[in-house]
């Protein structure tokens, strides 16, 4: 299953670590499949300590990957959440040990649908079995097994990162003694799924696609995917965020062209965000995560009753959502707020004021900061981990 | 970590017996929750209706959410708190009775502090003023006040006796924040604010 990595899959796993899971027990997956062996591909910075106390997990959004603090392999840009980790930042590596781990069914390393299936040697492509966040989160304890940590200090993540977030608490609440779901709900909204599923019949409608067989065919469904990225991506962004990036601005021009090129800055950009999407993720990956993100319903998981997947809960929360994000709104954490009350769970919650819509979690947001540098203070004093090494 | 807090958040924390779990409803800047932590070694939650108040309680470490009192005490469990605590801030609530109601049901104890419409100086300005009365402890003008449901020390214990609530210790404080011992009808004139720990019979 190691062999045939695509280009970019070979970069990432040049510049991380990863390792084989599930030989012996393979991992039980929601849909009833056994998953193994498996690839997890991750990478750390800092150094765990001797009491095995600062390990920090930050789960990843769906189009980030492992590559949290440094530049990445495929694309050459910066991490992802540079304004938050590294030497000084409020997640140093001087301090803490950070883990990322790419999530199973992504396209940076782990087992996904680009992985070759053991019993055919195929590429596994639509036959890859659709995974859950429940999965992913499976997946990561069993890395963490297998390096040796028992517990972590924090799970950290936005967004789909949130949603894994929720998810360690739920079911390995003896292991996460701190938890900051960020920008993220408890489970998807019809709105959400929505947007999903234009971005996925975006795919499945480019000829290119070929029934997700595209690489046996040496083809790229890279206009589907491209689409499904620009669709995405205008949920990232707030409505005031994007008339103040772009107005009504037009894109290397003085008048309106009468035809259908790019006229505005803002369908420049958006084509932009699609082509270069494109090098580096992979459509069948985009179709298995954001179904990962719609089947994801905590609550529904718990007998409907979203308090009882928190009862008993020892874990601090600190939960943040952002003015502007439509995506996953304020009331959504407050949701989940209540749930964690009613559980008389441990947690803070703070709305940051923002207008830069979704995507404010992956910026630079000194209110975000402050409050999540409080917070692991406060939890780090209560752990008795040593402040500033 | 500063030991000095306003008087009346003293009284409260005073109170509060160490080692047990409460709930600051209104805890503004988190100077009560802190010292509870800190001094009594209390697992102390705040909420706070303001984004400056709740973000510099998170940033300094403490377990505070955004919401307020009408709203948000329904999610808590039955009995989840020793002391639920409503510092200076029932008068803005807009359904006072229903608070207290939630309070009790929250906490085993309720410690309620709020002004007292009935102070001498306010019934002098509005009897001889005629005007709204603005003082230390009401400082807002009519148009700006987020006080809706002010009342008077003889009222808040009228309400108690209505609900059927215990009331095990009340303190009346005078305008310079001391303790004042006196009946009833006087501590009505004098006491510029109250604090009542109350529970439910």
């Amino acid at each position: 299953m190691l062999q045939d990595l695509t280009d970019a899959e070979q970069m990432a796993l040049a510049q991380c670590r990863h390792a084989v899971l599930g030989a012996e027990q393979p991992l039980s997956l929601d849909c009833g499949v056994d998953l193994g062996p498996y690839r997890v591909a991750y990478q750390t910075y800092g150094t765990l300590n001797a009491d095995k106390t600062n390990a920090i997990l930050i789960c990843h959004p769906l189009s980030c990957d492992q590559f949290v603090a440094e530049r990445h392999p495929v694309t050459g840009k910066e991490g992802w959440w540079e304004s938050l980790v590294g030497p000084g930042k409020v997640l140093d590596p001087a301090r803490y040990f950070i883990i990322c781990v790419n999530v199973l069914g992504h396209c940076m390393g782990s087992t996904g649908p680009l992985a070759r299936e053991p019993a055919t040697g195929q590429p596994w492509n639509l036959r890859f079995p659709v995974v859950t966040i429940g999965d992913m989160v499976r997946a990561q304890a069993a890395l963490l097994d297998h390096l040796g940590i028992p517990d972590l200090f924090c799970v950290i993540g936005g967004s789909m990162g949130g949603m894994q977030v929720l998810e360690w608490a739920a079911t390995y609440p003896d292991r996460v003694f701190s938890a900051v779901p960020i920008a993220c709900a408890a489970h998807h909204s019809a709105q959400n799924i929505a947007f999903h599923e234009v971005g996925r019949q975006a795919i499945m409608a480019d000829p290119e696609w070929k029934g997700g067989d595209y690489r046996l065919h040496q083809t790229v469904p890279a206009r589907g995917l491209a689409v499904a990225r620009m669709t995405a991506h205008i949920t990232y962004l707030s409505e005031q965020a994007l008339q103040r990036k772009f107005g009504r601005a037009l894109q290397d021009r003085n008048a309106l062209g009468f035809g259908f090129d790019a006229d505005f800055q803002v369908e420049s950009y958006l084509r932009h965000q699609g082509s270069t999407f494109v090098d580096r993720f992979d459509a069948n990956s985009y179709l298995y995560i954001t179904r990962a993100m719609d089947y994801f319903d905590l609550a529904g998981a718990h007998g409907g009753v979203l308090a009882n997947a928190f009862r008993g809960s020892p874990t601090r929360f600190c939960l943040m959502s952002f003015t502007s994000d439509w995506l996953f709104p304020t009331r959504e954490s407050r949701t989940i707020v209540h749930a964690l009350n009613a559980a008389a769970a441990n947690v803070s919650f703070v709305e940051v004021a923002s207008d830069k819509g979704h995507d404010a979690f992956l910026l630079d947001e000194p209110e975000m900061f402050r409050t999540l540098s409080g917070f692991l203070k406060g939890a780090a004093a209560v752990r008795g981990l040593k402040q500033a090494a | 970590m500063t030991a000095a807090i306003r008087v009346d958040l003293q009284l409260i924390a005073d109170m509060v017996k160490p080692d047990t779990r409460a709930l600051d409803v209104g805890c503004g800047d988190g100077a009560l929750l802190a010292y509870l932590t800190n001094f009594k070694r209390v697992d102390a939650r705040g909420m706070e209706l303001s984004q400056a108040g709740v973000n510099a309680c998170v940033a300094s470490g403490l377990s505070v959410i955004q919401g307020d009192a009408d709203a948000d005490l329904q999610a808590y469990p039955d009995a989840a708190f020793d002391y639920v605590i409503l510092s200076q801030t029932l008068q803005a609530t807009r359904e006072p009775r229903e608070v207290l109601l939630q309070m009790l049901r929250v906490g085993k104890r309720a410690i309620v502090s709020f002004p007292n419409f009935a102070h001498w100086q306010v019934r002098l300005r509005m009897v001889f003023g005629g005007r709204m009365p603005q003082t230390t402890s009401l400082p807002y003008k009519w148009y700006d006040t987020p006080n809706i449901h002010l009342c008077s020390i003889d009222d808040f214990r009228a309400l108690c006796r209505d609900m059927g609530v215990r009331i095990e210790r009340a303190i009346v404080l005078n305008s310079k924040s001391r303790p004042i011992h006196m009946p009833p009808l006087l501590a009505n004139v004098f006491g510029e604010q109250a604090v009542f720990m109350l529970r439910r019979d």
